[in-house]
């Protein structure tokens, strides 16, 4: 669906040339929801604003439903433009008119006919979950609503392509899910690919097929969102990752373990896919004659299975606790001691 | 009091008025457009906006500063040759339209530019992004979106277009300014200028009133 080669974007600024992406390949399918994740500055923006041609490669090119957009210019651009909808952090709706006029808004740009159009309106209406709200104007609606109204609109002339620019970044975490899961439905329901710019694991873990880590204009890591989760490569995707996985006292809390158990060893366990549902512990006590102490534990859930880290505290024999390390390996489930007591 | 107002002649106050109202909705409506081309030109072809232009934008910023800048009254007499070209004669009320028009569309026009800089950027970039052609942005977006704002400083530059008018008026144009320095100031009657000068006032509250309310429903902030 979407095929970028070797693009580069540079800005002249006044201490010289920036580039903002440098030398990106990414290829994405069809019906795919890929998410680019970076902190700002990373490029990210650039890159989803040259797949509707809102800002134009200084090299390379990009393909967009069969269409060279990095080439196209004029009428042929906006019509693209058409199949390649976007939708935007800070929503970007037109104020003077209300839900129904702003969503009717690109029809009228398509130029559809006036009853066609409010058909189509109330077809959106629905799908986004926004009946009862028709006539209220933007400045009376929440923020989950406006971004409603602003994926209804996106999808209004049936696009094939949705740009999210940080789309759930103005939104609190409870209205990030429902837009979340929103999107999922769409996409599933839909067909529609889905390319997304967040700084938030949390975003890509939740809807995510793939994901890009972008640092410094390029793309330092690529592949599935449970693969990334289970191996990440590069520092900046295990620092995304930990955002997710490991709650933000876990550090903390886990110095003050150490120095509670000072025998036994605390071990990190990670479960990836189907391993997170294995009666593990169980197993565990069963089979060994070892004390296992439950420290803490979170499994979180991505699009392509579940994905948990669990630290618990193993007391007994030297040689019972090797052996038990043994056994957590064999079945495909993440090790790694934390301490030596 | 009564004898007081005896001096105010009162079939020449209503046909003053008249022509005032007549100088003040004219030059209005031709300000309008004249102002909103030259505001929207300005806008477009500044830095970062759709017809970005340095050349064209230079020399319509220096136009509007200009003619901003010379006080009405002496806008007056300098175009005089060009209202006798172009009216045939400088007594009367079409006769101080040109100068009317020419002395308020700039200083509408940078209205219009500031009223459509105040639109969010991102407004624009949506409706781009949606496949939106030039037309469309300025029609659809760019003139709804700041509303408002355009109809508050129409109703500024209309209230300072009365008081242009008036000025207007003293070197032979009509109107109430004209009536207030004739038949109230020359003749020594004090009253008709203030009777004259209410009349003004009414004129300045109602098109502050109607403003208002435009501006008010057109705002759904």
């Amino acid at each position: 669906m979407i095929t970028i080669k070797n693009v580069t974007k540079t800005y002249a600024a006044k201490q010289g040339a920036v580039k903002a992406v440098d030398n990106v390949n990414i290829d994405i399918n069809d019906g795919e929801i890929f998410g680019v994740i970076g902190y700002s500055g990373a490029g990210k923006s650039t890159l989803i604003r040259m797949l509707n041609g809102l800002e134009i490669p200084t090299d390379g090119s990009i393909k967009v439903a069969g269409r060279e957009i990095s080439h196209i210019k004029g009428a042929n651009l906006r019509k693209a433009r058409q199949e390649i909808s976007m939708i935007f952090q800070h929503f970007n709706l037109l104020w003077s008119r209300t839900v129904i006029d702003n969503i009717a808004f690109p029809l009228e740009i398509a130029g559809v006919p006036k009853k066609k159009r409010m058909q189509r309106v109330k077809e959106l209406i629905s799908l986004v979950g926004l009946d009862g709200r028709e006539n209220a104007y933007p400045s009376q609606l929440s923020g989950g609503q406006k971004q409603r109204v602003g994926i209804a609109r996106a999808l209004a002339n049936n696009p094939k392509v949705l740009l999210c620019d940080e789309a759930t970044s103005a939104l609190d975490p409870q209205t990030t899910d429902s837009i979340l899961e929103l999107l999922v439905d769409i996409n599933k329901r839909l067909g529609l690919t889905i390319v997304l710019i967040t700084h938030e694991m949390h975003v890509i873990r939740k809807i995510c097929h793939r994901v890009a880590v972008m640092e410094g204009g390029n793309i330092v890591e690529t592949g599935p969102v449970l693969q990334v989760f289970k191996n990440p490569k590069q520092q900046i995707t295990k620092k995304f990752v930990q955002q997710v996985t490991e709650p933000e006292e876990t550090k903390d809390t886990i110095e003050h373990l150490l120095s509670g158990y000072p025998n036994g060893q605390v071990i990190q366990l990670t479960f990836v896919g189907d391993g997170a549902e294995q009666p593990l512990i169980t197993n565990l006590i069963r089979q060994f004659p070892l004390t296992v102490n439950i420290l803490q534990g979170k499994i979180s859930q991505t699009q392509n299975g579940s994905y948990g880290t669990l630290f618990i505290h193993l007391d007994g024999e030297e040689k019972d606790i090797q052996k038990a390390l043994e056994y957590i390996s064999s079945q495909e489930v993440g090790v790694e001691v934390i301490s030596n007591g | 009091m009564d004898d007081f107002l005896a001096e105010v002649k009162w079939d020449k106050l209503i046909e003053a008025t008249q022509e005032s109202i007549y100088m003040t909705t004219i030059s209005v409506l031709a300000t309008f457009i004249l102002g909103m081309i030259l505001g929207l030109l300005l806008f477009l072809t500044n830095k970062g906006s759709l017809w970005q232009n340095r050349p064209v934008n230079f020399v319509i910023a220096a136009f509007v500063n200009i003619f901003r800048s010379i006080p009405f009254i002496i806008l007056i007499v300098l175009l005089i040759p060009f209202t006798k070209a172009l009216v045939g004669s400088m007594l009367g009320a079409n006769a101080a339209l040109p100068a009317l028009i020419i002395g308020a569309a700039p200083f509408y026009a940078r209205m219009v530019e500031i009223a459509l800089r105040e639109i969010d950027k991102g407004v624009i970039e949506a409706a781009q992004s949606m496949g939106a052609n030039h037309f469309q942005i300025i029609f659809k977006v760019l003139i709804p979106e700041s509303l408002p704002a355009l109809i508050s400083g129409l109703t500024v530059t209309a209230i300072s277009l009365v008081s242009f008018t008036a000025m207007a008026g003293v070197i032979g144009a009509g109107g109430l300014g004209h009536f207030a320095y004739l038949e109230g100031f020359q003749r020594n009657r004090p009253m008709v200028t203030l009777v004259a000068t209410i009349a003004i006032l009414i004129l300045v509250f109602i098109i502050q009133l109607i403003g208002d309310y435009f501006t008010k429903r057109t705002d759904k902030r």
